[in-house]
């Protein structure tokens, strides 16, 4: 039988858990307990969770974070979302090929009333800005609510198997995101005045400054009046637009990690990255941690506009950063098979004749971010005292949300009247730095010393991050504390505090950039230690490695003579080689994907069927579109009206930035289009949950 | 003397809503030069866009009756004479009766419905039954079935009366907020507006919930005060229900409840306030969906499993009687007035808009005059209607 579960990982503990099983088409397969259907689905090798009732097209997981609504199932007869629910034995889950047939039922249920209850502060979200948050508002005593749509605290951070950015001091940077989420919830539980709902999703937020949150595994309704709300939603993922954009195995790399690092499946044998932001270039990475291939990346600008770090390490590993370059199809019937990338020109359309296809079955979407910001608007449209931290309020890192997220509790308290003296003014300095851009490059000079043991500082970008700073024994390394975005320098002989060769710093570099070249033991081969995230068992002393410089550039083979993890390490290992010295200190790291996983196809696959999806709910093309905005269609409602875009299940959460991106295609000015009225619910959910019918407790609940 | 600068047009109608636009189409047939001033950016985005499409002509009047059953006519054969989908389905209305005063009144319409000809019946429970598989058969006495009405997007077939409006001629100006009309001698002369200003021998006040500020304008009373009503949309699923289910039993904040099953397989749900919310707010309250859910679910058990998608508010504008004031100004000449349709906009507009078209043109049919004496602005304002 296929499992594509992942057995073995270098980072992430894998937890024996007890089987479930559960019936797909009316056939037995195996669940783990406490995964969702669609991570039980992956699991068992089923990509195609249904057909569209419209057109017949395929359709499976898309954002996995309850955004859309594409990877519906039914189950037991009632269609749910299923990267939300939770398998549970004996479950019957089918697919969804037309339009599901209601449910039967005879006897009218029994009703309680929908129950309304105060709080003073109802924060949505419980990722890195939320916990942050709620901890805040503990110290202080203040009453708290804190709901979460997924069944774990952390938001994003669970799926963050590398380590975070930011600042020691403020935001735990050098730990690993999967940690972080764990110390925050532990700190956040010592507090009796938060309450945590999980598993439990907003709906709307009400002219009279209501909340509806459905809640108890979407058994209940409840109306929340919060004197005070704070957004802590995250983010959504942008979609793109290109041939074949919906077809199973096209997804963001949100959704692929949370099926990697989350659920712990293997979603993918090969797969393409488009983008080269930092959440691409770390889904990179994750995707070969968990063994699977990176055959490209695309970015469609002259340069990644991800962490530079990020990128190196992602093609030294052996993965082709293909920049201005754009993807033009992924080509397949039922699934992805192959993608087709193209040079772009200036003004980024593709250049005739330099396209290239690869074969993958696996296309990865990360082309930015939007905020979750509906209810935050809404709740100021209603008047209701609302805040917003986060990627909810601005598009940042982990690091910046947790410090916002510090902020807006203070600010929360303050406006509620509760005696809170003014946060310093340093804390807004900071979440500035923490939410910056990657701003300057610039080459550091290789240290000439050819001496002792010498570490190399493989980090040229300015970015905030400061870890190697906090774990130097000798305290040789400095950032300026005032503005952690600069390049660290190694102070060492001068200072009179050389380098001991610990490796704390080679450790706990987020971006792994930073390599110890020893002399002490043969000046003309020096050994050099390198950060290696990677099973233990794929790299064996005596075998010969090939090492690249920070850009990807070959440098040669060499020789392992040392694998070596400590505790203290944090399943980061350290490899050692034998090199040259000639160009020991410009290796910055192995190669872990041979060449031939990233070989084009010898001719390019050319996609025929004009299948650019804009609203992926009710199947509307980017033609479609494109005709009413070129017959002059300016008001998103008439060409939600004409078309259906922003009609279905997901309430035009994708294709509304779409429809704007075709509009600059096409040279419409924003000023000139008219966006639409958004309308709740945030989800569909069943009208007897509205009615507060009483329903009998789920068997064996997760 | 015209102002020569100024474009000319027989006739301006302000609001390119449910009346305005069929209004619009029947106008621009006749060859009429017609221009449509609406301050929303596009076509139906007032009041239209909130009507959930139900379509009857089984009222208790001869005027609604007469404008409806010309309506269904329109919306039934759209499809066949002009191309468009606009969703029609003539799945029906049935009111049904749990108790002994709604039968009693449902059956005491009948009469009257049955003297204009309309195909309406009572069903006994369990022929009613059959009509509406899975409707709650506890305390069940009957209930009426019309089966020639129907419902249709109000979104695509305004959409639809747009675009043929415009083919023939018609023209529509959106964005553009009226800000005067232009009176001269006791007469329309035109409409300013906040881009421009406009000749016109004919102003057709077609503002729905805004009539009485473009009224005002003009120095018209229009007696009519708006209440808001919320609605809602599910998922769509494969046909369970055919006609419109009204059940006229008052409920905690309900005055009545209704629902249909779309063209899309979709159920469109709304209620009547009680109280009334009076007002123009159109934001989604907390207390809807708590309040209503309960009704379908007991109407209906198997509604609870269906998925809600999307709610929103309407407004209705309201006459003192419930019938809408279709008729000339006395005061105004050339100042034609077409509202207070009271939520029935959409089911009114087609038969309105010829029967404009024909005030218009002074080509008055001879059944014309009864709908129009019912309409007029100048009837005694008094009394209510049966069947609201």
């Amino acid at each position: 039988m296929t499992s594509d579960r992942i057995e073995k990982h270098p980072i992430l503990t894998i937890e024996p858990r007890k089987s479930v099983a559960f019936y797909w088409q009316g056939k037995k397969l195996i669940a783990r307990q406490g995964e969702t259907i669609a991570a039980a689905l992956f699991a068992n090798g089923v990509r195609v969770f249904g057909h569209h009732p419209k057109d017949g097209a395929p359709q499976g997981i898309r954002c996995a974070n309850g955004q859309c609504a594409q990877c519906l199932v039914l189950v037991d007869g009632k269609p749910v979302k299923s990267c939300m629910e939770l398998v549970r034995s004996a479950m019957r889950v089918e697919p969804v090929h037309e339009m599901p047939e209601l449910p039967a039922a005879d006897q009218v249920p029994e009703i309680r009333r929908i129950e309304e209850i105060t709080v003073e502060v109802l924060i949505i979200g419980g990722g890195p800005a939320g916990l942050s948050a709620a901890i805040e508002l503990g110290k202080l005593g203040i009453e708290t609510l804190l709901v979460d749509d997924k069944h774990r605290l952390g938001g994003k951070m669970v799926l963050q198997t590398h380590r975070s950015f930011g600042s020691v001091d403020a935001v735990h940077a050098g730990t690993r995101g999967i940690d972080i989420a764990t110390t925050l919830e532990t700190e956040m539980r010592k507090y009796d005045t938060v309450r945590i709902w999980l598993h439990s999703t907003v709906l709307a937020v009400f002219s009279d400054r209501k909340v509806g949150v459905l809640h108890q595994d979407g058994r209940r309704y409840t109306l929340i009046a919060p004197r005070a709300l704070l957004v802590a939603t995250g983010a959504r993922e942008k979609s793109l637009i290109f041939k074949g954009n919906t077809l199973p195995g096209v997804y963001g790399a949100g959704a692929f990690q949370t099926l990697v690092n989350r659920d712990l499946v293997r979603p993918s044998q090969k797969l393409f990255i488009v983008g080269g932001g930092n959440v691409g270039l770390i889904a990179g990475y994750h995707a070969l941690q968990a063994g699977i291939a990176v055959v490209g990346v695309v970015e469609a600008m002259p340069e990644c506009s991800g962490y530079h770090v990020h990128r190196d390490k992602l093609v030294r590993l052996g993965v082709p950063a293909y920049t201005s370059h754009a993807i033009v199809s992924a080509n397949g019937d039922e699934k992805v098979e192959s993608v087709t990338i193209a040079q772009v020109s200036k003004s980024f359309r593709p250049i005739i004749g330099t396209e290239r296809s690869f074969t993958c079955d696996t296309v990865l979407v990360a082309v930015g971010l939007d905020p979750v910001n509906e209810f935050y608007l809404k709740a100021q449209e209603v008047g209701l005292r609302a805040f917003a931290a986060g990627d909810a309020e601005e598009i940042a890192e982990a690091s910046s949300a947790m410090f916002s997220g510090k902020i807006k509790a203070l600010e929360v308290a303050r406006a509620l009247g509760y005696p809170v003296a003014e946060s310093p003014q340093n804390w807004y300095h900071a979440v500035e730095i923490l939410k910056s851009k990657p701003g300057k490059t610039k080459k550091n000079p290789l240290p000439e010393a050819e001496s002792g043991i010498v570490p190399i500082f493989h980090c040229s970008q300015e970015i905030p991050c400061d870890p190697c700073t906090a774990v130097c024994p000798q305290e040789a390394i400095y950032i300026d504390k005032a503005d952690i975005r600069q390049i660290p320098t190694f102070s060492g002989e001068q200072s009179g505090r050389p380098c001991i060769g610990c490796e704390k710093c080679v450790t706990i570099c987020p971006g792994l950039a930073i390599t110890l070249v020893d002399y002490r033991e043969d000046p003309e081969v020096p050994t050099v230690a390198i950060a290696y995230e990677f099973l233990k068992d794929s790299i064996h002393i005596g075998e010969m490695v090939t090492v690249l410089d920070a850009a990807g550039v070959v440098l040669g083979d060499v020789e392992v003579t040392s694998v070596r993890s400590f505790k203290h390490h944090d399943r980061t290992l350290v490899v050692k080689v034998k090199a040259p010295k000639a160009y020991a200190k410009r290796i910055a790291g192995i190669r872990v994907q041979e060449e031939r996983w990233t070989r084009p196809l010898d001719q390019p696959v050319r996609r025929l069927i004009d299948d650019t999806i804009i609203c992926h709910c009710e199947r509307v093309t980017a033609t479609e579109i494109r005709t009413l905005i070129r017959q002059g269609y300016r008001d998103l409602n008439e060409i939600k009206v004409v078309s259906r875009a922003g009609m279905g299940a997901c309430g035009a959460k994708t294709c509304t930035s779409l429809i704007h991106r075709l509009f600059r295609e096409e040279g419409v000015a924003e000023a000139e289009w008219v966006d639409q009225v958004k309308r709740p619910l945030f989800m569909e959910v069943p009208l007897g949950v509205f009615a507060g019918v009483v329903e009998k407790e789920k068997k064996n609940r997760a | 003397m015209p102002d020569k600068t100024v474009p000319h047009y027989d006739v301006i109608i302000i609001g390119a809503g449910s009346v305005g636009v069929p209004a619009a189409f029947s106008l621009a047939k006749a060859g009429v030069r017609t221009l449509v001033l609406d301050r929303m950016p596009s076509v139906g985005q007032g009041s239209n866009k909130a009507a959930i499409g139900g379509i009857r002509a089984t009222h208790s009047d001869p005027a609604k009756i007469r404008l409806s059953l010309r309506s269904i006519e329109i919306f039934s054969t759209w499809k066949e004479n002009y191309g468009d989908e606009i969703e029609w389905h003539k799945g029906g209305y049935s009111f049904v009766a749990y108790r002994q005063q709604e039968e009693k009144a449902l059956k005491d319409l009948l009469a009257i419905q049955h003297s204009y000809g309309l195909n309406i019946q009572w069903l006994d429970r369990d022929t009613l039954l059959d009509v509406i598989p899975g409707l709650n058969p506890n305390g069940l006495i009957g209930g009426t079935h019309s089966p020639d009405d129907g419902n249709a997007s109000p979104l695509l077939a305004v959409h639809a009366f747009f675009r043929h409006a415009k083919r023939l001629g018609a023209r529509f100006q959106f964005n553009e907020t009226l800000t005067g009309v232009v009176l001269q001698g006791g007469r329309v002369r035109g409409v300013k507006t906040d881009k421009g200003e406009y000749g016109a021998d004919v102003v057709i006040n077609a503002a729905g919930p805004w009539a009485k500020a473009v009224g005002q304008m003009a120095g018209v009373d229009v007696p009519i005060r708006t209440d808001s009503h919320e609605a809602a949309i599910t998922e769509g699923v494969a046909r369970f229900l055919d006609p419109m289910v009204v059940d006229l039993r008052p409920g905690p904040g309900s005055a009545n409840c209704y629902f249909y099953q779309g063209y899309t397989g979709q159920v469109l749900f709304c209620i009547t306030p009680h109280p009334n919310i009076w007002g123009e707010d159109t934001r989604e309250t907390s207390g809807f969906l708590p309040m209503v859910s309960p009704r379908m679910v007991e109407l209906i058990p198997r509604l609870s499993n269906i998925r809600v998608r999307r709610t929103w508010r309407g407004l209705y504008p309201n006459t003192p009687d419930g019938f809408p004031i279709v008729g000339w100004s006395k005061e105004v000449e050339g100042f034609l007035l077409a509202v207070g349709m009271g939520g029935q906009g959409f089911m009114l507009g087609p038969g309105l808009g010829e029967l404009l078209a024909r005030l218009v043109t002074n080509m008055l049919e001879p059944q014309d005059h009864e709908v129009l004496e019912h309409l007029s602005p100048y009837r005694k304002l008094a009394g209510h209607e049966e069947l609201e």
